[in-house]
Order: C-alpha cells, then sequence, then structure tokens
C-alpha cells in the first residue's frame, strides 16, 4: 500500500481502526477534534460498526470507553489537555481498576496557548496515575505506537496514555498503513467485579498491584523500540529528546548527532538508557515540549548532584512551545540571518463571523448593561468568548467550561448585580446543568444567557448534545417557566431582545434567557450541499 | 532538492486548499512532506499559516526554521510581512496585491508595499482581478499558486494532476476552473 498523506490525529484515528478498535468516545477540543471526526467519517469504521458518536463531556466518554474495555473490547478516549482535567476522576481510577480490552487515552495538548485557557502538560497526569505514557516524535510513529499500544495495554491490563502536542496533531506526513486486524469478540473476566468494584478492599490491593506492576511499565520502556539511544562523538553533554522535540534536535544536525542523544517516545523514562547517558557524559540536557517534567525528575528539587540543563536554568524558555530555532540556541549553534518583521504589521486577532448570532446577543447586551453600573457578564469556553475582543468588551470572565454560570452565582452572592452568565449550549450541557442546578437550589440572583446555535462550533461545528432540548433541560431543573425565556438574536428584534434581557435582570432570581440562531457557519455548509 | 514554504492569508482565504494541492503533487513526485497547518481559533477571520516542506530526502521538523523559507505564498499583502522572519535572504515572495482589512488598525496600503521595496524576489499580483478576466472568479487562490509554481521545484503537470485530484469530487466543471486559473497565475 501506498503511503498516504495524514494529519497526527489523522494517524492515530487510523491506526486504531486497523488495531482492531470499537469505539471512540471524545468530547471535541482542539487540537483533538480530527481524530474522532476522522472515525465519523471512515467508510471502515462504518463497515465495522465502529461506535464514534460525541459525547456530552470527557468524562462521561471515558468512563463510556471504560465500560467498553470491561466488556473486553478496543477503545479509545480522545481529549484536549484541558478535558482530562474534566475526565481526571475517572482517568485517576481506571489506573487502579486497570482495563480488560486495550485502551488508549488521547492527551492533545497545547503549548503556547493555540487555541486553549492554559498549557498543561499531561505527562504529569500520566506520573500522577502511574501508568504508561506514549509520546510519538512523527506521523508515523503516531500510527506505529496506537497500533502496537493496543497489544501492550492488553498484555499489562492497564490503559496508555497518548500524549501528543498540536504540532503533531495538526501537521501532514506520508504514513505507511499495516494489515487490518479483527476486532475483540465480547470477552467478559472472571470476577471482575475484584477489579472494578473500589470499595476499599479491594481499592488497597489494586493499588498495591499497581505499584508491582510499576517495573514491569519500566521493563517495557527500556525494550520500547521507540526509546532510541544515539552515540556522538562530543560526550560533553548528553541530550535527552522527548516527542517532537527530537525532530527539532535532528533539524539541527541533519548530517547526525554531534552528542550522544536518548529519544524518549514511552514513559516510565527508560532506566537503563538513562544511566548509560548519564555515565558517559558531563551534564545533560532535556528538550521537551511543554513542561519540564523529566528534567525536574532528572534534576531533583534542589538541583544538586548532576548537571541538569532545560527550561528550569533558562537554557530554554520555561514556557511556550518549542521549535527548531529556540532548540537550536539552546545547542549553542550559531543564529541564521533572516529578515524581521517590518513595524507596520499589525496583529489580526480572531473574531466571531458576520452574521453570528452571538454577535446580535452581544449587541444588546451592551445596550442593556449600560444602564445598571455594577453589571458584571461571566463567561466560558466558545466562539462566544471573542466578545472578549473589540467592538464587544461584553465579558469579564473564560476560566473552564461551565464556569460562567458558578461564578455568576458566587459574585451575586458576595453583592455583584446585575450578576449574568454567557455560556453556549455545548458548553451547557458539558459542564453548565449542575451549576444551573445549585442555582435554582439556592434561588440565586443572576440571569443566565444561553447562547444557542445548535452546535459546538469553535472546534468546526460537531453536534450538540442537546440541540432542541435546552428548554426542556432548563424546566427540569427546575427554573420557573416564566423566567425561561427565548429569542432569536437578529437586529430586527433588538428592542424585544433588550426588553427581555432588562425584564430579567429585574426579577430577583434566576432567569435564563435562550437565544437561538443556528451557527452562520454550519448553515453555509449545510446551504452549499 | 528540498523547498520549504509559508502559506499565509486570513482564516477563511483558502490557503488550506493551496497547501493541499501542492502535497498532492509532492506525494505524487514521490517526495517526502510535512505540513504545519493552523485550526481552531484563530480561523475565525485572524491570521493563519501554514508550513509546508518538501524534500527527496526525510524531513525532520515540522515547522521551518528562521530564514530558510524559500519562498512565501500569501493570499494577503500583510500577511505575507508577518512571517519575513523566515525567509531566505534570497527567498521569493509570492503574493496578492490587495488587502483584507478586517482589523480598524489596518496600515496605509503604500506603507505596505513599500516593505517590499527591499526584497529582491517578489511577485505582486491582483490575484482576484486575473481570476476574473479569465473567468474563473472563485479559483483566485489557485491563480496565487500558477504564480508560485516556477520557485516549488515541482513539475506543473504535477500540480494540474494534484487539483483533479483534490477537487474530484467536486465535478469537472470545478476542476476545470481551477486548472485555468492556475495555468492563468503561471502566465504572470
Amino acid at each position: 500500500m501506498k503511503k498516504q498523506l495524514f494529519l497526527g490525529d489523522e494517524a492515530i484515528a487510523q491506526a486504531a481502526i486497523d488495531a482492531g478498535l470499537s469505539g471512540v468516545y471524545s468530547y471535541p477540543g482542539t487540537p483533538s477534534t480530527e481524530i474522532t471526526e476522522f472515525i465519523q467519517a471512515s467508510p471502515l469504521a462504518k463497515e465495522r460498526n465502529i461506535f464514534s458518536k460525541w459525547c456530552s463531556n470527557e468524562k462521561t466518554a471515558l468512563e463510556t470507553a471504560l465500560g467498553m474495555s470491561y466488556a473486553g473490547k478496543r477503545t479509545l478516549s480522545c481529549m484536549k489537555h484541558v478535558g482530562l482535567n474534566v475526565a481526571a476522576d475517572a482517568f485517576m481510577n481506571i489506573a487502579m481498576s486497570g482495563i480488560n480490552g486495550g485502551m488508549i487515552i488521547v492527551s492533545a495538548d497545547d503549548p503556547s496557548m493555540h487555541s486553549s485557557q492554559n498549557e498543561q502538560d499531561n505527562r504529569v497526569y500520566g506520573n500522577f496515575a502511574m501508568i504508561p505514557i506514549f509520546e510519538p516524535s512523527n506521523q508515523q510513529e503516531a500510527y506505529d505506537m496506537i497500533y502496537d499500544g493496543y497489544d501492550l495495554s492488553e498484555k499489562l491490563g492497564y490503559p496508555i496514555l497518548f500524549r501528543i502536542t498540536i504540532r503533531m496533531a495538526h501537521s501532514r506526513a506520508g504514513v505507511q498503513r499495516r494489515e487490518i486486524r479483527e476486532q475483540n469478540r465480547m470477552h467478559l473476566e472472571e470476577n471482575a467485579h475484584l477489579k472494578y468494584i473500589l470499595l476499599p478492599v479491594n481499592a488497597r490491593r489494586r493499588y498495591k498491584e499497581l505499584l508491582e506492576k510499576q517495573s514491569e511499565f519500566l521493563e517495557a520502556s527500556e525494550n520500547s523500540p521507540y526509546n532510541q539511544y544515539f552515540d556522538g562523538p562530543d560526550k560533553k553533554t548528553g541530550i535527552v529528546a522527548c516527542g517532537i522535540a527530537f525532530n527539532y534536535l535532528l533539524e539541527n544536525y541533519p548530517d547526525g548527532f554531534k552528542n550522544p542523544v536518548l529519544k524518549v517516545s514511552q514513559y516510565p523514562l527508560p532506566k537503563k538508557q538513562l544511566l548509560k547517558l548519564v555515565e558517559e557524559c558531563e551534564e545533560i540536557l532535556v528538550l521537551e515540549d511543554g513542561f519540564p517534567v523529566v528534567e525536574e525528575q532528572l534534576k531533583g528539587y534542589l538541583g544538586i548532584g548532576l548537571k541538569v540543563r532545560g527550561r528550569l536554568d533558562g537554557t530554554l524558555n520555561r514556557d511556550g512551545e518549542l521549535n527548531p530555532d529556540k532548540v537550536r540556541k539552546a545547542l549553542g549553534l550559531d543564529v541564521i540571518s533572516h529578515y524581521n518583521i517590518p513595524s507596520i504589521v499589525e496583529n489580526r486577532p480572531p473574531a466571531l463571523c458576520a452574521g453570528c448570532g452571538h454577535r446580535d446577543v452581544y449587541e444588546a447586551l451592551n445596550e442593556v448593561i449600560k444602564e445598571y453600573q455594577g453589571a458584571k457578564v461571566f463567561s466560558d469556553i466558545g466562539c462566544y468568548t471573542l466578545g472578549a475582543l473589540p467592538p464587544f468588551r461584553s465579558i469579564e470572565s473564560c476560566i473552564d467550561m461551565g464556569a460562567s454560570i458558578t461564578m455568576a452565582k458566587g459574585a451575586s452572592e458576595a453583592g455583584v448585580y446585575p450578576s449574568l452568565a454567557v455560556i453556549g449550549d455545548s458548553t451547557f450541557t458539558h459542564s453548565g446543568m449542575t451549576g444551573l442546578l445549585d442555582c435554582v437550589n439556592s434561588n440565586s440572583n443572576v440571569v443566565i444567557i444561553i447562547s444557542d446555535n445548535e452546535t459546538t462550533a469553535m472546534t468546526g461545528g460537531q453536534d450538540s448534545a442537546a440541540t432542541g432540548r435546552i428548554h426542556d433541560i432548563c424546566k427540569g431543573i427546575g427554573v420557573h417557566p416564566d423566567h425561561l425565556r427565548a429569542f432569536v438574536p437578529l437586529k430586527k428584534n433588538y428592542e424585544e431582545m433588550k426588553q427581555i434581557i432588562r425584564e430579567e435582570i429585574e426579577y430577583p432570581g434566576v432567569s435564563v434567557i435562550v437565544p437561538c440562531r443556528e451557527c452562520i457557519q454550519t448553515f453555509k455548509r449545510k446551504k452549499k450541499k | 532538492m528540498k523547498t520549504d514554504i509559508i502559506l499565509a492569508g486570513v482564516g477563511g482565504q483558502g490557503i488550506l486548499s493551496v497547501a493541499a494541492v501542492i502535497g498532492e503533487a509532492a506525494l505524487e513526485d514521490g517526495l517526502y512532506m510535512k505540513q504545519a497547518e493552523v485550526h481552531g481559533m484563530s480561523q475565525r477571520g485572524g491570521d493563519v499559516q501554514s508550513h509546508l516542506r518538501i524534500s527527496d530526502k526525510p524531513i525532520a521538523s515540522d515547522l521551518i526554521p528562521l530564514g530558510n523559507v524559500d519562498i512565501i505564498i500569501s493570499l494577503e499583502p500583510m500577511e505575507a510581512l508577518r512571517y519575513l522572519q523566515y525567509l531566505k535572504k534570497d527567498g521569493w515572495v509570492v503574493t496578492n496585491s490587495k488587502p483584507f482589512e478586517n482589523i480598524p488598525n489596518y496600515p496605509d496600503i503604500e506603507k505596505v508595499m513599500e516593505a517590499y521595496n527591499n526584497l529582491p524576489n517578489k511577485k505582486i499580483i491582483d490575484v482576484y482581478q486575473i481570476a476574473r478576466d479569465f473567468g474563473a472568479p472563485r479559483s483566485s487562490n489557485m491563480v496565487l499558486l500558477g504564480a508560485a509554481a516556477p520557485y516549488l521545484n515541482i513539475d506543473f503537470n504535477k500540480l494540474e494532476n494534484g487539483i483533479s485530484h483534490i477537487f474530484g469530487r467536486k465535478g469537472e466543471e470545478v476542476i476545470e476552473m481551477n486548472l485555468k486559473a492556475l495555468r492563468a497565475g503561471r502566465e504572470k
């Protein structure tokens, strides 16, 4: 078979399908979205009846994946780095229970925060849960490591955390596929309950088993073909290059490495190879994209003993995505001469699309809150976060999925009036519903605007979990029907929209307003078809 | 032989289809390629770029180092300048001349054009006008690709095949339109 051009995300998806996947469970989030979308669009996945419908959030996704693994089938769960925070409860405890059918959890991290609110490095989570972590350096490795990862996961009885960064996720290269394998049949384990019921009596035993397993995880790393040792003549500095950082190193030494290099793509860190590097060299330079995870491990908190350089001593920036130029500087190579950016070049920030319903919501909202001096609008994660930028400058906050509603509640209880929230439909069903229940139970004086565009727009228009049912959900949670309002966000309706917002600000209790109009992008796409 | 390319523009202008055609052509030529794209938030009318690397040897980094780019291909004149740090001293800039003004502080277009004075190798053309003149108004991005074609080290007919492949599902008429635009660009 000829090589195929795949995004890193697509290579992961294709590898999982080829390795006998039975279900992928995910919530969209840049840069992980394209993995699940690829499986949804794959004819082979359809033919094999691979489940691929979006889940309400990352926690429901990961738990469902565990259910499928429990029944013996191979499963995949994909999320952006901050999505793993949402799924963390499930994640930490799956490391306790272990799995049956192979399970891979993909965390797509976003160093430099191209499309995220932080740049957390989820290898920390992998170490926290004490499970193996894979970190491929290129698209072919992404394919091969997923393909082989299912075998390893089943052999060890534990899930694998598959960590990529945005550059791997969204970069294309030629990938050679392997033989398509049969899917697992359903097969249940004997005495499965002793694994999966994490009552203290079982949990204590499972934890001991997890601790005992560590030596096997280490052995797998030391024997992994994806961890490689390269010799080099200059033994002053030994280099540890993790994941995609290896490419940036290679870019700077096209004719072979000058120093000994340990490429790390599988964790726990391969001790044998590291010891060899430390014995051979006077100091270690660590190249890793994200947090100084490996650097800290090697250096220790006090930094006495082994000399380790990297992001902590200023050899590399502590924050931000790596690139070949930063690595070049860390290696002490000459800067390549280049042009400068002309001073006339201005920033061009993203903006809400022309014709977007959120625009109309903010126009009307801004008009009304001018009438109330103390008004604060808390917002959330989605396209409507762009309401922070000119010309709107409407919102005060964007912290995590669902936080608009709960922050508005807390601020209101501290005396902020009027206290408003703006959240999208998909974010509301992801993590806003429980916060709304808190509001109802406390009869908080808040106005919650669920700006419903009937899709998960920011990530490219995936299905939203409760299209057409937002009203019923709010009613079910206990919002009073008189204060559950709706309008169509269009210029011609401005007076009506403003009046509704005003009335609900004046009502001293929980109000929910649902402006509803389809996302202009999904609308245009449908029209084209 | 290695060609490092930066494609630039504003979210929604269609740089990714230019990248897709070059990628397809490179693959058909049996070359290695890597192409880093921008998805997500910045696609909403913000600046977007793609690093595209083609070589007859394996390629290491998905990102191109500073001062290494052989050609910047841009659908917007200010956007090309944003990536000037990447350009080789003797590299080419092939850009659309018409600004995309969706920010209030867009600089004076004369100032933008002045910034091109120092560059030895450039081609600044009105791709919209050319596309209209050749009866292919919706394929202005392929006009741009045609204009850049001489500097890509890829056979022109491979680019044509790339278009047939990438737009295959959209029918003969769309393919023809894009081929026409590509050829029109080459003449410029």
